[in-house]
């Protein structure tokens, strides 16, 4: 059985969005910055749990919705001088479609 | 392509600062190599006086330390003082022996202490204050001797005595002028610094001259003589007479020089390809001593030396305090005294609280504080910006609270709270924090204090009190910034009223648009300036902008307001706060349809269904089937109403059914701010007029009208702005009045701090005096809201992703996982 996961086509994830995927271990955030490079994270900010997903996009990094504390996409981690980590999954598109792996 | 040689002649704050700014505009552009005179790489030298009063370890005031450098890839050669610059060959060459040649030159040289001319000035024992090897030297001399005189009376000659003081020594202070600080205090308040001082146990010789110094018999200095031959006891003697620019090097090379290398506003020298900034420099024939217009000058020449090209340094207005623990004073701008200004003071002797203010033509353009600085930022910025005082004048000298301002707890003097006391109550952060990470992580702005400390990074409100205490940690060195020159945010240099000129100037049609003909330094902008430009677009172009939702803060996006749990709020419009029963039982069906775990009347007299999921919220829509309240957004929120003459006994005039009119009339607009309106129909203002950015107030003859009103944050009465005597007549002043402010405001100014800026004089010019004006602009407000469809009737109608999540619940096959609930996350306090 295979790790990956289909989510959606790329094109249902808005440029500069995200989409949330539910999965047994939560919620996961799925974002597409403007060059089509996509990213998973727990829908999780370290500050105070809000869901990042629902933040603005830019560059590669998020601010979350709730109190503004940008998080880097690739990482997960708070951009200086703040601190925390959300977690991070791989993600990869095949053939216009986004996959995600669970297992971080 | 081999990369241009920069050379850097200095190693301190406004070298390294302009250093700093280069790599974030051109971080590749340059090969850089730094000369510094002292061994030791940048550090913070004002935070050498409370080095000196054993305040601060030397080893928490370097800014950037050896491997800051190396990270970068610039060659430092600490110690080793530039001797000679060859332009024609383009070469400097130090008194170590080591060579560099240049594309481009920064003289960074700083300033040098001034000897007076008389003799024993080089005895053993005589300092200046300028440096670590200094303030090591006095406090070597503190540990050993008794005696020290200071001479000069001045800012850093107090800070010296000060901290000689605190190192257990006996200090005399000698001053030429007839009061302390001549140049920044009047008479007053250095009567009050002086008798504050002397409490302490600093003695002080005014209008005294020191003739010669005098050695003891081991050739050490031992005595100060004066002018009328007594003698002043002295082991150490510390010469605070005053800096002048360091230009030694640049005379010598044939740089032309005043007093101080000549820059032009771009900060180039008269060799094109030699920059100067710093205290070195004479710029419009001004050379500054303060780290404030250092950073500003830095700022530009980074802007030419990465070959942007366009900033220019028009010089500066610059403040002053005192960095002695404890004393709080403060200066700006005129001292007064001269002609044609006005000076308005406040003296409390017995409470040592002395504030003046200077004004001249409707501006602020000096204040002189003692013991009361908690204003000092506001006065700071209103002669800055030269801010029309107008209305304000009769209530300036009371400060910001005298226009009602929570948050500060009514403490005025911030140095001497106690460190565990709570400066903001959003984050939790105390004093101790904040002035430990101003001194510690070499912070002077307030922008430097949100990022690190969290402290005023909220609702604002104790912005006033970290203000003070940046102040008084770093001195002159915290100039709050002139709100007509603050950049959007951090991916460029250009102000919003630049941004919004370039829209319209340039017919900019789209983000990407506008941040590609502005040069933005980001490839998308970022969580501050992409909502700005958004509304900045749909203001300019209305009806044909296509609005980006993805660079909208959630709550615009999903058309209701986030909870801390990450579900949302529904807010119907209930027009002038007036419902039906059937509406009522529609409202209730709803909440226990969806079950709507709260149910409140809002703060704007509206019901709110709180705790409703995302991908619930169009069918909650739906099945209300009434508008959006807008009580999410940057957006006219709700208008407040008195019941008014339909039933009060006392209502003159029928403000439901005006506020009704209004609510309507100003639906489904985007404002730079939330806007909130009251109307009451008679002068008992039961609607709380008097608070909200547009009240309107009913009287037997018509409709008073007040502007600028907030009671949040900052809590201020609104303003008069006009009678009137018809419902169409408000209706017009109102939309004409909140026309202007979309079209003039910042985005996230309130109305409050817009009139701040431009003058309630501006406002009623272009909405009471220019009828043809109003009328244009209330048509120009009509139009932007004309054809716009309701938000939520839009989203029943239309499917959108935005509401649908994924769900793979059922398509994970492996070990579960821990699940951690939000809840969980939090965490603990």
């Amino acid at each position: 059985m295979s790790p990956w996961l289909r989510v959606c086509p790329l094109d249902d994830i808005p440029r500069l969005g995200a989409r949330v995927v539910h999965t047994e271990i939560g919620d996961i955030a799925v974002f597409r910055n403007a060059e089509d490079e996509v990213f998973a994270l727990a829908d999780r900010c370290p500050h105070r749990g809000g869901p990042l997903s629902q933040g603005i996009v830019f560059d590669r990094r998020v601010a979350c919705p709730l109190h503004g504390r940008t998080i880097h996409l690739e990482s997960g981690e708070a951009q200086a001088p703040d601190d925390g980590c959300t977690r991070k999954y791989r993600v990869r598109i095949e053939k216009g479609v986004v996959h995600l792996n669970l297992q971080s | 392509m081999r990369r241009m040689k920069l050379v850097a002649i200095g190693n301190g704050m406004a070298g390294i600062r302009t250093l700093e700014e280069l790599l974030r505009v051109a971080p590749d552009l340059y090969e850089i190599t730094v000369f510094g005179a002292e061994p030791h790489p940048n550090y913070n030298r004002i935070l050498l006086s409370p080095v000196l009063a054993g305040e601060q370890r030397f080893e928490a005031i370097v800014l950037n330390d050896f491997r800051w450098y190396a990270d970068h890839g610039i060659t430092l050669h600490p110690g080793s003082k530039v001797t000679c610059v060859d332009r024609q060959a383009r070469v400097v060459v130090s008194a170590d022996g080591r060579q560099e040649s240049y594309d481009r030159l920064l003289f960074a040289t700083g300033s040098v202490p001034i000897r007076p001319p008389i003799p024993g000035t080089d005895l053993p024992g005589v300092l200046t204050f300028r440096d670590i090897a200094d303030t090591q030297a006095m406090i070597e001399a503190a540990a050993r001797h008794k005696d020290a005189v200071v001479i000069g009376g001045g800012l850093l000659g107090l800070e010296a005595a000060n901290g000689l003081l605190a190192r257990g020594m006996n200090v005399t202070v000698i001053h030429l002028a007839p009061w302390l600080m001549e140049r920044q205090l009047d008479a007053t308040a250095a009567a009050l610094l002086q008798t504050s001082l002397e409490q302490r146990g600093l003695r002080f010789l005014l209008n005294t001259q020191a003739r010669e110094i005098v050695a003891d018999d081991a050739g050490r200095v031992g005595a100060v003589r004066l002018n009328d031959g007594a003698e002043v006891p002295a082991a150490l003697v510390v010469l605070a007479v005053g800096i002048r620019p360091n230009d030694e090097l640049a005379r010598a090379c044939g740089l032309h020089c005043e007093r101080g290398i000549v820059v032009d506003d771009t900060m180039m020298t008269y060799d094109p390809r030699i920059y100067a900034v710093g205290e070195c420099i004479s710029h419009r024939g001004i050379s500054y001593g303060l780290v404030a217009p250092l950073f500003e000058q830095a700022k530009v020449c980074a802007n030419h030396l990465g070959h942007l090209g366009f900033a220019r340094y028009t010089g500066s207005t610059v403040s002053t305090k005192l960095k002695v623990t404890g004393i709080d004073i403060f200066s700006a701008g005129h001292l007064g005294g001269d002609d044609g200004a006005d000076e308005i003071t406040l003296l409390d002797r017995g409470g040592a609280v002395y504030k003046k203010l200077v004004l001249k033509a409707d501006r602020l353009i000096g204040s002189v504080l003692f013991g009361d600085t908690a204003d000092s930022s506001w006065y700071s910025r209103l002669v800055k910006d030269e801010t029309p005082i107008g209305e304000l004048r009769g209530r300036l000298i009371l400060g910001q609270p005298a226009l009602g301002s929570s948050g500060h707890q009514g403490e005025q003097n911030a140095a001497a709270l106690p460190d565990d006391f709570e400066v903001c109550g959003c984050n939790g952060v105390c004093k101790g924090t904040i002035v430990r990470a101003i001194k510690e992580k070499g912070l002077f702005t307030l922008d430097d204090v949100r990022k690190h400390t969290k402290a005023s990074s909220s609702c604002g409100s104790c912005t006033g009190l970290v203000e003070q205490l940046l102040a008084s940690v770093v001195g002159g060195a915290y100039q709050p910034r002139s709100a007509s020159q603050t950049p959007v945010c951090e991916c460029t240099d250009y102000t919003h009223e630049e941004v919004r000129r370039a829209i319209r100037d340039h017919e900019l049609l789209s983000i990407p648009e506008a941040l590609r003909f502005l040069e933005w330094r980001t490839p998308n902008g970022c969580a501050t300036c992409r909502p700005a430009l958004n509304y900045y677009l749909l203001c300019a172009w209305p009806g044909t902008y296509r609005d980006d939702p993805q660079s909208r803060l959630v709550n615009e996006r999903a058309h209701a307001n986030i909870q801390r749990d990450g579900t949302y709020s529904v807010v119907p419009r209930i027009y002038g706060g007036v419902t039906t029963p059937a509406q009522l039982r529609q409202i209730a069906e709803v909440a226990e349809k969806y079950a709507v775990p709260t149910v409140k009347i809002t703060g704007g007299q509206r019901i709110d269904l709180l705790g409703v999921r995302k991908e619930d919220l169009p069918r909650v829509w739906a099945d209300l089937g009434m508008p959006s309240g807008f009580a999410y957004g940057k957006s006219v929120r709700t208008v407040k109403t008195c019941v008014g003459s339909e039933w009060c006994r006392f209502g003159v005039q029928d403000s439901t059914r005006m506020g009704i009119e209004l609510e309507q009339g100003l639906d489904r607009v985007w404002t730079p701010h939330k806007v909130k309106l009251g109307v009451s129909g008679c002068p008992r203002n039961c609607a709380e007029s008097t608070i909200k950015d547009v009240g309107v107030v009913g009287v037997d003859s018509g409709w008073e009208i007040y502007v600028g009103g907030n009671g949040g944050t900052k809590a201020e009465v609104a303003q008069f702005l006009a009678k009137v005597a018809l419902p169409a007549e408000a209706m017009e002043y109102t939309g004409a009045f909140l026309q202007l402010y979309r079209e003039e405001a910042r985005y996230l100014d309130r109305t409050s701090h817009w009139i701040h800026r431009v003058g309630l004089d501006y406002v009623k010019r272009r909405i009471v005096a220019d009828a043809e004006g109003r009328k244009a602009l209330y048509a120009r407000l009509t139009e932007a809201q004309r054809d716009v469809p309701d938000p939520w009737a839009l989203r029943v109608a239309r499917r959108d992703p935005e509401f649908e999540t994924i769900s793979a619940r059922d398509r994970y096959p492996s070990e579960r996982n821990r699940n951690e609930s939000m809840a969980e996350s939090l965490p603990a306090r």
